[in-house]
């Protein structure tokens, strides 16, 4: 039989409805919100500020810290707050992710600080994160280079789908889930992070790439909407 | 902020002291279109232009680096920053508060990316290294100038006119980008806050603001800065405060 139809009705190259806000945290220098579906991230930035202890300092170029957090009541079942190995993880992800288009020379021996929520899980939760902190990072007047966007590309079953949820991860029938979170920079659209948890044929892979650089568009033109002061919001409750 | 195209006057960096500066560096009352770009985004392309502050080129396009208003004036293009923190720059005054004291000086916190320090030879009069804390403790404010910046540090001076301590009052913090707003064209909008509201006020270039007078007049004064924070990019402001101030 297959995988012929999405669970939630979608194409299969069609993305969850998105829903982007800038400035959602007033008291931090830059913050956004992303959502995808019920995956929800808001993530803020401090700084550049003065890096302390004074021996983490670099003598060239700023650190970039991200952190990570699912909020224990992101998910059906409570997560107990605080790193584990995932979060610690996923917050390197990030910072490599966004390392590659923020000029760190400008400010040598500060740090920026970055933090991603998730306040609602629903698979792609680290790009949804990377997504917001990229908004953020933007609207905290960083320099940066271009912007990065991420989307999660499935191939479930032997269908390369685009923005996988929860139910479609869990999917066990024939080929079985993959999952691959891409990030690419929005101008030269270079990939600045790439995870692969499954099996994928290296032909199949191709496709794949094609579909994040097609959907990763649309995510930058919520990004660029939202930081252009609209209130994003297609359709997303 | 709205996405439609802001226009208003020429507002360029000061670098004059706190209530004194102005806001009127043009001679010519040029109206200049400003467009809010995100980084990476190109915002002219061609030969002709050139890139300025927050711009770079790639290869015919001139494009943006950070999130913020890009002017074209003439063949430059540049980016005036409209959030981030505080970027110090020689020759600025800013308030900054005292952090900690050791022999040599005092730590002072302006906010921005680096530390701060006042030595003890940039005062005004002699102070003896053991009694440093005569001058100066931890919690005073400071009306200061930046002397100069170098990578990781920030130096700091009081040996010019009109600075020097703060006594009493508060400080409230705003967007630093928004102070030439706040001071408005010749120290037109603080004077009118301040005679409104019989409130001593300096303003700092990073974005400290100092306030001091009594309880009802300090709070009316910081809910104006706030208005004016807060819709910086309309026109017409200096009306909207005369309002709101009665």
């Amino acid at each position: 039989m297959g995988y012929t139809k999405r669970s939630d009705g979608r194409k299969m190259d069609e993305i969850r409805p998105m829903r982007a806000e800038v400035g959602v945290v007033p008291n931090a220098d830059g913050s956004a919100l992303f959502a995808t579906g019920k995956t929800v991230a808001i993530a803020t930035v401090y700084g550049p500020k003065e890096l302390h202890p004074a021996n983490k300092r670099k003598q060239d170029r700023a650190l970039i810290r991200c952190e990570y957090h699912m909020l224990p009541f992101s998910v059906s079942e409570r997560a107990r707050p605080g790193q584990n190995r995932r979060s610690k993880e996923i917050g390197m992800i990030t910072e490599n992710a966004l390392a590659a288009v923020v000029d760190l020379k400008k400010f040598p021996q500060s740090v920026i600080d970055v933090q991603v929520l998730i306040l609602q899980a629903d698979a792609g939760t680290r790009c949804a994160g990377i997504n917001a902190a990229a908004m953020a990072l933007a609207h905290a007047g960083i320099d940066m280079k271009e912007m990065v966007a991420s989307i999660s590309i499935g191939k479930i079953d032997d269908k390369i789908v685009v923005d996988i949820t929860k139910e479609e991860e869990d999917y066990e029938e024939g080929e079985g889930p993959t999952d691959i979170p891409f990030t690419l920079t929005s101008n030269g659209k270079e990939c600045t992070h790439l995870q692969l948890d499954g099996k994928i044929q290296t032909h199949r892979f191709k496709e794949a790439i094609d579909a994040a650089v097609v959907a990763c568009e649309k995510v930058l033109d919520v990004q660029k909407r939202a930081l252009k002061g609209e209130i994003v919001n297609e359709g997303n409750k | 902020m709205e996405e439609e195209k802001i226009i208003e006057e020429s507002k360029e960096e000061q670098e004059n002291g706190s209530e004194e500066m102005d806001n009127d560096n043009s001679q010519e009352e040029i109206k200049v279109e400003r467009k809010l770009v995100i980084p990476g985004e190109t915002i002219v392309s061609g030969d002709d232009y050139l890139p300025g502050d927050y711009t770079k080129k790639d290869g015919d396009n001139v494009v943006s680096n950070r999130y913020g208003l890009a002017e074209v004036r003439g063949r430059v293009v540049k980016i005036l920053p409209i959030s981030g923190v505080y970027e110090p720059r020689r020759g600025n005054t800013v308030i900054g508060r005292v952090s900690e004291i050791n022999f040599s000086g005092w730590q002072i916190d302006i906010g921005g990316p680096w530390r701060a320090f006042l030595p003890l030879n940039e005062c005004p009069r002699f102070i003896n290294r053991n009694n440093v804390a005569e001058f100066a403790g931890v919690g005073d404010v400071f009306n200061i100038k930046v002397w100069g910046v170098k990578q990781g540090s920030v130096d700091l001076s009081l040996k010019s006119r009109g600075l020097g301590k703060l006594e009493d009052g508060r400080i409230i913090k705003i967007n630093c980008h928004k102070v030439p707003r706040v001071i408005g064209k010749e120290g037109s909008m603080i004077n009118l806050i301040k005679d409104k509201t019989s409130t001593e006020i300096t303003v700092g270039q990073n974005g400290y603001v100092w306030l001091k007078g009594d309880i009802d007049g300090t709070r009316k004064a910081e809910e104006a800065i706030r208005l004016i924070e807060k819709e910086a990019a309309s026109e017409g402001l200096t009306n909207k405060v005369e309002e709101f101030l009665g």
